[in-house]
């Protein structure tokens, strides 16, 4: 059995990302294993501009973005293995790969990042009614073959699901040459970024329909229309307000779900609200020395933030291949939501394991307007800062310093909140 | 001139040819779409019913007990999933239990075997899953469940292996009488037989109409079906029905042999033959339904619905036989539930019909036993190493979520009656039927199709005809 210290599932950003930092923190023995025939993962179907602005202070495409970090991963000359499916990881952090020129092999690990990435909400899934035709696709799928094999799913598009991709997408399709009917979405706010809903679909004229779905779907071959509906307040469906449009395709853009299914079965616990894993400041889940970063772990909007994310796992990681099981006892303070917030990465956090400043990412239910977000260490309020907007689309972050940790030394727990000015 | 044409590539008419294979005859199956298993033998519940339900004394009865027998050797010799997991028959309301009781004589009175009563307290520790309020239950441990694409796709792949012919995409227009037989015209020609079958699912009304004066009826009855991701595999151990009672009849809620559970169907008689689309008021009547019957069903984790057609003749019977005023025109008619169940006694049932009728020899070049394809993940570690050093493809994941290798892709599209589609990649091999539906795999099986059959990627459908998955190339309309 092969033995590295650190293996990264995954050689998307998130896997990259904490390559690079898991090596610049000491670490030699590091593999990359991606199932893909290139290293960078989805970015490089992402064709489009506007990644790395945080990063690099510059507007890159998805494909020059990962081809930063490839590089700085062939510079340290990290190993890593294209083409390779991980089928299992146990719980003793042996994982089982294949691939056509290793075939079936096992590594043993001292340390895991899980770095798998997330999969698109199918039809299925949504339960759409009517036909099941050709011309149905998930936004990331269209992406696929348009960006990387030249190929056009279809000429009339609907697309249901505001989120990023399919807002993308609908520029994109536009661009080939494709018509794009209309963008419908379920809630009554988008489910993406501002910023591409300006530059996708205002600058060419496709119309956004809030709290609208489909309701019918149909051609017995090839999609022929979709009927779309308003919906009320419980998302059901309103009678007399349905719409007709002739389309050969409905592309879908209905959020994205961490794929765990490795996760689950080594043991790992996920939180219902992410379907990523509970991980702690470190980024660590419950099995020590099994990290987890980037839309693995939770589902986000910018790049930059989950390479910033995976180089904490990463660096991590390192520190525990390094120390193995002699670490001291660790604490585990909470951290709780309430009036806003869905949930935290980290769930929880050990003051004695954080770095100086520990970044909280979370997002909100709903849109809300002109309130604050507060951080609570036990009663005291330590952190109150208004924010004009939040939206479910656009990821929050605060930053918690070791400073608030070290004036409350018997801290049982935190509480991030949002609460009028 | 053909000795016999079966109507329709379904289970039945796959059933009928495997079991004419074995004789002497020149043998033609005629299919409107693409590919095998297109139809209802597509998309049921995929149980093989212990036989309590049909009417004793009927052919349906008769054949779904018989049926249900054959299917675990059958399963064997062509090797396609069964698994004979049981089926509890589950009574919520006390005022219900004559019902139950009739049900067991019912089965005692069609041959039913091993079947047993079971109080709440059994029911329970059999099914801790089932609803709270579930009161008794009939257990039949005959019932099974089985994949009907495997079965389907086996029975074919047998009779093509032993000289039967296929013809795809051919949909049979007119039928009339000539001299010694039967003439056909077909979207892709004119054809001449001895004698027809009639194996056309819900359309075998249509062509028993076209020759005979004693009229049948089948009114294609709808039925909405969720599939739930295999994370629920257990959730229910048996196949769970629902007696027909207050609520009228219920749905069922089972295991589906690749580890999956399956929660359907409704019932809706619709005019479209082709109508399998599902519909938001059947979806939520399933929901309902299915939620009543058991505790916490994970209906969140559904992956997929689809809708079948039953082929319901209005006499809830099997209509098979020779049309006594269209000599030579076999019926095999009405095939609705059980007739999966069945079909392995239909093909026998029709194959001996006409073996006695026109003095078929016996083949003695039959082989009935067929290899399915090979499944990388049923070896061990050093079986499966020593594969991938032969075939690299092997080693080559494809679909991620039911780990299907290119190896497996290639095999279901090299095979005999070989896959020709996504869907028929997917029907053999089950690669897109997992949680992403396809969503990561299809461009690569898409590719995969391409490179092999030698065409185009514009070329690929999702399941024959104009059901093309590409419509140009980018900026071609600028």
């Amino acid at each position: 059995m092969k033995q590295y210290d650190i293996v990264m599932i995954g050689a998307g950003p998130a896997g990259l990302a904490a390559a690079v930092s898991a090596y610049d923190a000491g670490a030699r023995s590091i593999l990359l294993l991606e199932r893909d025939s290139q290293l960078g993962g989805i970015l490089n179907q992402c064709i489009h501009n506007g990644f790395g602005l945080h990063t690099f202070h510059e507007e890159l495409t998805g494909p020059e973005y990962a081809k930063r970090f490839v590089d700085e991963v062939r510079k340290r000359n990290i190993e890593y293995k294209l083409n390779t499916m991980v089928i299992n990881i146990s719980h003793e952090k042996v994982i089982t790969a294949v691939n056509r020129s290793d075939g079936l092999m096992e590594i043993q690990a001292k340390a895991i990042v899980l770095a798998m990435g997330c999969r698109e909400r199918s039809r299925g899934a949504l339960n759409i009614p009517g036909y099941r035709p050709a011309g149905i696709y998930s936004a990331g799928t269209a992406q696929r073959l348009v960006n990387m094999e030249g190929y056009l799913p279809g000429r009339r598009v609907v697309i249901l699901g505001s989120g990023d991709i399919g807002l993308i997408m609908a520029r994109r399709m536009t661009l080939e040459g494709a018509k794009v009917l209309v963008v419908a979405e379920l809630m009554p706010y988008s489910g993406g970024l501002k910023r591409n809903i300006v530059q996708c679909l205002d600058d060419f004229n496709i119309p956004l329909k809030l709290s609208t779905t489909v309701i019918n779907i149909e051609g017995k071959e090839r999609v022929t229309g979709i009927t779309l509906a308003k919906v009320d307040d419980h998302r059901k469906p309103i009678p007399g307000t349905e719409e007709h449009y002739d389309c050969d395709t409905l592309m879908l853009s209905c959020g994205l779900i961490p794929e765990n299914e490795l996760s689950r079965s080594m043991g790992v616990q996920i939180n219902p609200v992410t379907n990523g894993p509970c991980v702690n400041e470190s980024l660590e889940t419950n099995i020590p020395g099994v990290f987890a970063a980037g839309n693995v772990l939770h589902v986000h909007d910018l790049v930059d933030y989950v390479s910033e994310e995976a180089a904490s796992a990463g660096s991590a990681a390192a520190g525990y291949a390094a120390l193995g099981t002699n670490r001291s006892a660790r604490r585990e303070i909470p951290l709780e939501t309430s009036g806003g917030p869905r949930y935290t990465v980290p769930c929880t956090i050990d003051p004695d394991h954080m770095p100086e400043k520990l970044t909280v990412r979370f997002r909100v239910g709903n849109v809300i307007k002109n309130k604050a977000v507060s951080v609570y260490f036990d009663q005291d309020r330590i952190i109150h800062r208004k924010r004009p907007v939040m939206a479910p689309g656009e990821m929050e972050e605060l930053v918690l310093t070791k400073k608030y940790f070290n004036e409350h030394p018997d801290l049982s727990k935190i509480r991030i909140c949002v609460e009028s000015v | 001139m053909y000795d016999i044409v079966i109507i329709g590539a379904g289970v039945s008419g796959c059933a009928i040819a495997r079991e004419l294979s074995r004789y002497r005859a020149k043998v033609c199956v005629v299919e409107k779409y693409e590919d095998v298993c297109c139809g209802t033998s597509k998309a049921n519940s995929a149980i093989v019913h212990a036989g309590f339900d049909a009417e004793a004394g009927s052919l349906m009865a008769k054949l779904n007990v018989r049926g249900n027998e054959m299917m675990e050797p059958l399963a064997g010799e062509l090797d396609f999933p069964f698994l004979r997991n049981g089926s509890l028959v589950t009574m919520y309301q006390e005022e219900d239990r004559p019902n139950l009781v009739k049900l067991y004589e019912n089965g005692l009175a069609n041959g039913v075997k091993g079947m047993k009563i079971l109080g709440q307290q059994e029911l329970h520790a059999m099914e801790p899953n089932i609803a709270p309020q579930a009161a008794a239950a009939l257990y039949a441990p005959t019932g099974g469940i089985v994949c009907p694409f495997g079965l389907t796709i086996a029975l074919a792949e047998n009779a093509f292996t032993n000289g039967v012919e296929f013809r795809f995409n051919t949909e049979v227009q007119k039928l009339q009488p000539v001299k010694g037989g039967w003439s056909l015209t077909t979207s892709t020609g004119t054809m001449t037989a001895k004698y027809v079958v009639n194996a056309a699912g819900v359309y075998a009304d249509v062509f028993n109409n076209m020759v005979s004066k004693v009229k049948i009826h089948i009114t294609p009855r709808r039925g909405n079906y969720c599939l739930l991701d295999k994370s629920t595999g257990g959730f229910v151990k048996h196949t769970i029905f629902q007696l027909p009672g207050k609520y009228g009849k219920g749905v069922l809620v089972s295991p589906t042999v690749h580890g999956n559970t399956i929660v359907g169907p409704t019932a809706v008689d619709i005019a479209d033959r082709d109508g399998t689309n599902t519909t938001a008021e059947e979806l939520s009547e399933l929901t309902e339904k299915a939620g009543r019957m058991v505790r916490g069903l994970p209906i969140r984790q559904v992956i997929t619905s689809f809708a079948g057609l039953r082929a319901h003749e209005e006499h809830h019977e099997f209509v098979i036989g020779e049309v006594p005023d269209a000599p030579g025109f076999i019926n095999c008619a009405g095939i609705e539930s059980p007739g999966l169940t069945s079909s392995p006694a239909i093909g026998k049932m029709v194959a001996d019909l006409l073996c006695n009728k026109m003095g078929l020899e016996p083949d003695p070049d039959f082989s009935g036993v067929r290899k399915g394809i090979l499944d990388p993940k049923k070896l061990s570690h050093e079986e499966y190493q020593k594969l991938i050093r032969e075939k690299p493809a092997y080693g080559n994941m494809i679909c991620r979520c039911e780990m299907i290798t290119e190896g497996e892709i290639l095999d279901a599209i090299h095979r005999p009656l070989g896959a020709k589609s996504l869907d028929g990649v997917k029907r053999r091999t089950r690669a897109g039927m997992g949680r992403c539906q396809a969503g990561f795999c299809s461009p690569r099986t898409m590719e995969i199709l391409a490179r092999e059959l030698g065409v185009s990627q514009e070329k690929i459908t999702k399941c024959g005809g104009a059901s093309g998955l590409i419509v140009g190339t980018n900026k071609d309309s600028l």
